[in-house]
């Protein structure tokens, strides 16, 4: 649990340092936001929120911004890997597994600030936040898709030998992943072909998870939702510490 | 004194190429013992296999008596290593990255802060410790990774290549402190080099490795009396004529590499003139004549017919460096 704890607090002291990350990566769901938000706001009308896109559109937001956060934190493995700091940690008397779990916590905690961060910008543009529990449920859906996809991130560091492959995997894998979930629009309203492929979107539930915690509504059960994106966040940990255990350097 | 670390047979390939070949030798506690080759004999290799770091091909080795394919963690414990590499957070403070290390190591907070100032100021970081290590020279970089190193008193602490691009001010320096370090703690040192110098000045005992097989291994003073005395170097473009007729009972040994002829010789002052007239009656042009004592390039140079440095821009060294590449 130390252990643990030690590569959580390097992970924490290092993002607080980094301002321009922070606010580079809250840029792209910001403008998306204000940019889909209200350019839309008046033209689409989607069921349950009537002429309010923007409602449906914040969640989404958040979610993106968790989404983009925590993959990047996992792949920046490849970055110790190459300033040599992985050696330090790979030499010390301590088992991968601590490593590996200390990473996707930190990870998954920076993705959750930024999402939160999100959430509160989204305040000023008419978010109302239905109730403590409401924002509790938005909150542990967020922990959940951070985890998931720090473990994703670290999963393929361990198998990437460089920084050259990261713009491949951002829009051949996350950029699909995002786009299919349901984040910019209902899932209902896509046509009867690609509707079954956003349910295998683990995203989808993620996104879903968190609009039911924020606005009360959502079109999949966020019993089902809890279970896929849950079991979605175990699977990914034991694939992504069974990957980063065979990490050479 | 006890046995710190013990190495039989020891060998790792990768693919068809023998990066260490069979290689033994002991160490003692308190020892200082380098590892003297070129780029790719298998020194880094060596040192990454008694850290744990590679798995062995065949052969044994313990740390302390530890195993290091069975105990791996007491291993672990027991070392400390600086890597060729660096290896710190540029993002954290040098107090941070000391931290971070004492936290892994599982060192108590309290005893953890003591260390971490005593080591700091050791190695004269301290008036910087809550500076970004991005802001440090390269030396102060090293500084700090070893400071770091003992940070969890290892009794045996590895340096693999420690001065590596460092100016001579600061190299002067380090070896100092190293020295230092292991008469004070009583602390093994294996370290690798390709750097003569460091290697004569700060080991105990030097085991000078080419192509992966150790082919040496005796104190810096043995290894430079094996090769019989002082040598006189003549360069001539004659040098074939040259060995032919320079056959006295005083030569201890004469070899020819490129256009020199070396000779070993003991009291080479008293014997130069002698050697001057022979090559003049001869009608050989001399084109320089110079004296010195051997150093290890020499002892090198005898046991491999290269020098060091040779051997950067071959084509197997060049294949090596590339695997070397691979696997960081």
């Amino acid at each position: 649990m130390d252990i643990i704890y030690t590569i959580w607090l390097r992970n924490m002291i290092r993002y607080m340092r980094s301002k321009s990350r922070i606010i580079g990566s809250i840029s792209m769901p910001l403008f998306f936001l204000l940019f889909l938000g209200f350019g839309l706001n008046s033209v689409v009308n989607i069921p349950g929120f009537g002429e309010n896109y923007i409602q449906f559109l914040i969640p989404g937001m958040v979610a993106m911004s968790v989404l983009f956060t925590s993959v990047f934190s996992g792949i920046q493995i490849i970055w110790d890997k190459q300033f040599g700091f992985l050696k330090e940690t790979l030499v010390a008397p301590v088992t991968r597994l601590e490593i590996m779990l200390g990473q996707t916590f930190g990870g998954a905690t920076t993705a959750v600030i930024q999402g939160i961060m999100i959430m509160v910008i989204s305040l000023f543009v008419g978010l109302k936040v239905q109730s403590i529990l409401g924002f509790l449920i938005a909150l542990g859906f967020m922990v959940l898709i951070g985890i998931s996809f720090t473990a994703f991130g670290i999963a393929i560091a361990s198998r990437m030998e460089d920084m050259t492959g990261f713009q491949l995997i951002m829009n051949f894998v996350i950029f699909p992943i995002f786009g299919l979930s349901g984040a910019l629009f209902p899932i209902s309203s896509l046509p009867s072909w690609l509707s079954p492929i956003t349910m295998f979107d683990p995203l989808t539930y993620g996104v879903e998870g968190i609009r039911y915690g924020l606005t009360g509504v959502s079109q999949i059960s966020p019993v089902v939702s809890l279970a896929v994106i849950g079991g979605f966040a175990c699977a990914m940990t034991v694939v992504g510490t069974f990957l980063f255990r065979k990490i050479s350097i | 004194m006890t046995t710190a670390i013990v190495v039989k047979d020891l060998t790792k390939r990768f693919n068809d190429l023998v990066a260490v070949n069979h290689i033994s030798f002991e160490i003692q506690q308190g020892e200082i013992f380098g590892l003297l080759g070129p780029n790719g004999a298998g020194k880094t290799t060596t040192l990454s296999m008694l850290a744990t770091m590679q798995q062995p091909t065949s052969g044994f080795a313990t740390v302390q008596g530890k195993d290091i394919e069975k105990d791996q963690d007491g291993v672990r414990k027991a070392i400390g290593i600086v890597f060729q590499d660096q290896s710190l957070d540029e993002e954290l403070t040098a107090a941070e990255n000391m931290d971070f290390h004492g936290r892994l190591y599982r060192i108590p907070p309290q005893i953890r802060r003591e260390r971490i100032d005593e080591l700091l100021h050791l190695v004269e970081l301290h008036e910087r410790k809550n500076d970004i290590v991005k802001t440090f020279s390269g030396g102060m970089r090293r500084r700090l990774e070893i400071a770091r190193g003992l940070l969890h008193h290892p009794s045996v602490l590895f340096l693999d290549e420690p001065t590596l691009g460092l100016d001579p001010q600061t190299r002067n320096h380090l070896w100092q402190y190293i020295a230092a370090l292991s008469k004070e703690k009583n602390i093994s040192i294996i370290l690798t080099t390709h750097y003569m110098e460091e290697a004569d000045r700060l080991c105990d005992r030097i085991a000078i490795i080419d192509h992966g097989t150790i082919i040496a291994l005796d104190t810096p003073e043995n290894l430079k009396d094996g090769i019989g005395g002082d040598i006189i170097t003549i360069t001539t473009p004659e040098f074939e004529k040259a060995s032919t007729i320079l056959v006295e009972p005083w030569i201890n040994r004469l070899e020819i590499y490129k256009e020199e002829v070396r000779i070993s010789l003991q009291n080479a002052e008293q014997h130069i003139s002698e050697i001057i007239t022979i090559l003049n009656q001869h009608q050989i042009t001399i084109a320089s004549v110079s004296i010195h004592k051997p150093t290890l390039e020499d002892v090198f140079l005898s046991y491999t017919g290269k020098k060091i440095r040779e051997e950067e821009g071959d084509k197997k060294e060049m294949m090596r460096k590339h695997l070397r590449m691979r696997r960081h």
